[in-house]
């Protein structure tokens, strides 16, 4: 999976993806947004989330997964392959290594929950 | 000369060993681990290589030849059951009772002692036995079927070793002592008496101040009685001398090396004896003035005689004979000197309890102790012995191993086994960068032989600014056990409530799963109701096993590993028909392999359907109950393994625990079940079953240890419970039953105290928590996939449910499916 450059073409392109009620606190999901893997997140709080579902360590699309937390008070996301551990703000990596998934915006309008991949 | 000089042309120096016992292995293992280039042959009398003396008779409650043989030495020559005859000294050789001769540039004696049998009348008839080596104890359990009563001559620490396994043997015991009192080498005469008072009081008979003045056969010509000096006959079949040892130095008085007056080979400070080539050590020796009888001295002598081979500056200058042991249930210990000045004593006869420190004239140094009933001040105070007391010394007599030991001199003794000080472990700690007792027993050897300085071991990596930190994470500064029990008693039944009460933030990957696994074990809710399944790692949220392409295993139950042919069927076809790939995994069930999330649910339902239920491979739980086909087809079987191991399965499945437990049931002592590599293994007696714990398979390999033996199924069951309960009440997270019981202070006997005596008062708790598990159990597949709100997370997208991930593709191999990887590209930032 290649991660793309922002798409001038798609700027501000919001695609409705789910009811936010499909979403369950604290908890991930996968969605498909063009032939795109999205995993999507709903935390404690209510608050949205959207990163890249590919895990980078093993190649296999399965952010959404993961189990959510913080790490001092960051929300994050951790790989449920080998653990390695995401901010679901800035999709960097805990482990230092710099490894980072995409992020991507996220929003509800009228109670939909909708993505932009751009 | 230097031992290597003395090679003359050859280029490999060869060393004989004479004596296979722990002495000769230490030797062995020592030279080993520093790079010994040379040959070694070892000549050991006994018909098998060397085993843990100290430990021989657990040989009897259980424990196999196997158990207590020590690792073979590699690049070794062993020739068992070989003898030496003699030592030539000129041409440098040994001769042998094979008819062969070795020759040898350097020689060590490690022929150890023998038994002292005093000329006492008829001590040549049969059923008279001295209590050595493994055979010795086959000899006498033999003689134990068909006697109804033994005699132990001599009430030491091995006499009264011996005496209790005649008691465990089921004969009825006497013992009989010369001096005024019981253990006269390690107690003084009041704590003799307390000690009498316990061992009587588990219907032992004690003659002390008492001899023997022959002992009677019967018309077979065994054994029937003894007979002491006043006339009065005690009734016995079985006889154990157990009146001290002698120095085995017959070979070298032989070959004319200096031997002491009262025994034992002659040796200096660096072990060897009056010829130069020849070393003596161990329990033959006389060194530093005395013959050490205790392994700690032995092993130092080897690996002081090892270094000397190898042209090192090592001496051995005398050791510390201070001893703990529990005999017959009761802690008994000596440290120091057994006498002084001053002394102070407390004596609590009705709670069996007796402690006395000696202490220097000024009441300021410590000279040694005695302790009965209780051995806490030995671990405390044993170090400080000719130092300054750490405290008032009526305090000390009640210091647990309390913190006075932590503010050790460096140069104190703190493992004695292997002589270790508290230097060289802070050293190691501070060089090694050691974070647990794990790496302290893997560097130092401190603690690895008996263990009763592991707590010392702890407190020293505390005091060395090691954070053995029992927080379970950020969120939680509790252990897992600490958390088991807030939950427990305060009845909470969600993870937000633990956390908004007792915890910051919102939890991670470490604190959920692990909360996720408490409120499971305490049987609050199915793990997918509501929150709780949002704190599960993605195999008990998707009650199957992920794999590495993002698909997941499934693993139906096959209790006991017993299976019908229909259902065997009907495994097949479920796999055929779902494209899956089959293994047949080593528990003895069958993997079906590169199911998609989506799919998961149907293919539960048509298990399912067919009766199958969830085995739980995906979670930290009970996994399998392996067996042999046991009694019912095996020529050897003396249980029905196969029955049992399924009734276990049924009674354990779905139970929560810090981590995975795996379990196995053999219907004879041939193990073909590999019952001993699990977390409780069951092995077939031909009066009940055996149970061990804490066995390990995998990483780090561990054999489990004997609990109990020859219970009924109703003991073993309830014993089961009882120890899975405790563990999963009181271990770290992760932490499986070997680690735990390693860990656990006071090991192996004090489990068996909590859960089979019942010290801590909770067993009727843990009974009910188990009844509860058992009781309550649900199949997760089936009450999942009749919950339409828990099949909904069973979608490949929310927003695509149909579209299966196109990123999961299959190539074929030996006619079965692979995963095919996608090449990776990381962003890094
Ligand atoms: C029941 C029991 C319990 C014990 N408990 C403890 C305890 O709790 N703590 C403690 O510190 N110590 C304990 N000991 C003592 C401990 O076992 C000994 O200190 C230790 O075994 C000494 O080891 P060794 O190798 O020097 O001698 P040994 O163990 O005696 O080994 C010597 C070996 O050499 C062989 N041998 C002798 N002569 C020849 C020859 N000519 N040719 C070939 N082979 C020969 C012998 O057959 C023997 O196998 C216990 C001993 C016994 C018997
Ligand atoms: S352990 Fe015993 S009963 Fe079971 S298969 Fe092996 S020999 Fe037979």
């Amino acid at each position: 999976m290649t991660i793309l450059d922002a798409s001038p073409a798609l700027a501000g392109h919001w695609i409705p993806v789910c009811p936010y009620t499909d979403l369950l606190p604290e908890q991930g999901a996968a969605v498909l947004v063009d032939d795109r893997q999205v995993a999507v997140f709903r935390t404690f709080d209510g608050a949205l989330y959207a990163l890249g579902n590919l895990d980078p360590f093993s190649g296999a699309q399965v952010m959404s997964r993961g189990i959510v937390g913080t790490r001092n008070g960051e929300p994050t996301v951790a790989s449920p392959m080998h653990k390695q551990v995401f901010s679901l703000v800035t999709g960097v990596c805990a482990d230092g290594s710099g490894v980072t998934v995409p992020t991507y915006a996220i929003r509800v309008t009228d109670g939909t929950v909708e993505v932009s991949v751009v | 000369m230097k031992d290597r000089e003395r090679m003359e042309d050859r280029t490999r120096m060869r060393l004989v060993v004479v004596g296979h016992g722990p002495t000769a292995h230490r030797l062995i293992e020592t030279l080993d681990a520093r790079g010994f280039d040379g040959t070694v042959t070892v000549f050991g009398e006994e018909p098998r290589p060397a085993y843990d003396r100290v430990a021989l008779t657990s040989y009897l409650s259980g424990k196999s030849v196997e158990d207590l043989t020590y690792p073979a030495p590699d690049g070794v020559t062993l020739r068992t059951g070989v003898r030496v005859t003699a030592i030539d000294r000129v041409n440098r050789a040994v001769t042998t009772d094979a008819g062969d001769s070795e020759p040898y540039d350097v020689l060590v004696l490690a022929t150890g002692s023998a038994p002292f049998v005093p000329p006492v009348p008829g001590r040549d008839l049969p059923g008279c036995f001295v209590y050595r080596t493994i055979d010795d104890l086959d000899a006498i359990r033999d003689a134990s079927r068909d006697a109804r009563a033994g005699v132990v001559i001599g009430g030491g620490l091995l006499g009264l070793e011996a005496a209790d396994a005649l008691r465990g043997l089921g004969l009825e015991t006497h013992v009989i002592e010369m001096s005024g009192w019981l253990m006269p080498r390690q107690v003084d005469e009041g704590g003799g008496s307390v000690l009498r008072g316990h061992i009587e009081g588990l219907g032992l008979t004690i003659h002390t101040g008492a001899g023997v003045r022959s002992i009677e056969a019967g018309p077979d010509g065994r054994v029937t009685s003894l007979v002491k000096p006043d006339g009065e006959a005690i009734d016995a079949q079985v006889v154990v001398f157990s009146a001290g040892i002698r120095p085995r130095d017959e070979l070298a008085r032989a070959c004319g090396l200096e031997v002491g007056e009262r025994g034992g080979i002659v040796v200096d400070a660096s072990m060897r004896t009056s010829d130069e080539r020849i070393y003596a050590i161990g329990e033959c020796a006389l060194a530093a003035g005395m013959v050490y009888g205790l392994v700690g001295p032995c092993n130092t002598q080897a690996e002081v005689a090892a270094e000397r081979i190898l042209d090192g500056p090592a001496t051995f200058t005398g050791a510390d004979m201070s001893t703990k042991l529990k005999l017959l249930g009761v802690e008994v210990a000596q440290f120091g000197a057994m006498s002084g000045a001053l002394d102070v004593t407390y004596m609590d006869p009705v709670g069996g309890v007796y402690k006395r420190l000696f202490i220097s004239d000024d009441a300021k140094t410590l000279l040694g102790g005695i302790c009965v009933g209780d051995a806490g001040p030995y671990n405390a105070l044993r170090p400080f012995v000719g130092k300054p007391l750490p405290g008032a010394p009526s305090d000390l007599l009640f210091a647990g191993a309390g913190k006075a030991s932590v503010d050790l001199p460096d140069d104190a003794q703190v493992c004695s086994c292997n002589n270790v000080t508290k230097g060289r472990i802070c050293e190691a700690i501070a060089d090694k960068g050691l974070t647990d007792v794990q790496g302290i027993k893997d560097c130092t050897r401190a603690g690895t032989t008996c263990g009763s300085c592991v707590p010392m071991l702890k407190q020293i990596l505390v005091k060395s600014g090691v954070d053995v930190g029992k927080a379970l994470c950020e969120h939680f500064a509790h252990s897992r056990a600490e958390l088991f029990d807030i939950v427990n008693v305060r009845g909470i039944t969600t993870f937000s409530q633990l956390i908004a009460e007792h915890g910051t933030g919102r939890g991670c990957d470490i604190c959920k799963p692990a909360v996720a696994s408490i409120l499971a074990s305490l049987g609050r809710g199915h793990i997918l109701d509501g929150e709780q399944a949002a704190l599960q790692d993605t195999n008990d949220q998707f009650l199957a096993n992920i794999q590495k392409n993002g698909t997941y295993s499934v693993v139906p139950r096959i209790p006991g590993g017993e299976i019908t042919p229909d259902k065997l069927i009907v495994i097949g076809e479920v796999a055929r028909d779902f494209g899956l790939y089959t293994k047949i995994t080593g528990a003895q069930r069958i993997d079906l392999l590169g199911a998609r999330v989506e799919q998961l649910p149907a293919i539960w339902r048509r298990l399912v359907d067919a009766g199958f239920e969830s085995g739980h491979a995906y979670g930290k739980a009970l996994r399998t109950v392996k067996s042999c086909v046991g009694s019912t087809w095996c020529r050897y079987g003396v249980q029905d393994s196969v029955g049992l191991a399924i009734a276990l399965e049924l009674r354990y499945r779905g139970l929560r625990s810090p981590h995975k437990l795996k379990s196995a049931v053999s219907g004879c002592a041939r193990e073909c079940a590999e019952a001993r590599s699990k977390d409780f293994g069951i092995i077939a007696t031909e009066q009940g079953w055996n149970l061990y714990v804490g066995g390990n398979g995998g990483f780090k390999p561990r054999h489990a240890d004997l609990l109990a033996s020859d219970l009924s199924t109703d003991d073993l069951v309830r014993t089961i419970d009882r120890f899975l309960m405790f563990y999963i009440r009181t271990a770290d997270r992760l932490q499986r039953t070997a680690a735990w019981l390693e860990n656990l202070d006071g090991g192996l006997d004090y489990l068996r105290e909590v859960i089979m005596e019942d010290s801590l008062g909770i067993c009727a708790e843990l009974d009910a928590q188990m009844e509860r598990h058992v009781s309550t159990y649900v199949d997760e597949w089936r009450a999942t996939i009749e919950d339409p709100d828990k099949l909904r997370r069973f979608v490949s997208f929310v927003n695509a449910p149909g579209v299966p991930d196109p990123s999961i593709s299959f190539e074929t191999e030996r006619d079965q499916i692979k995963p095919m990887l996608i090449p990776l590209e990381v962003t890094r930032r």
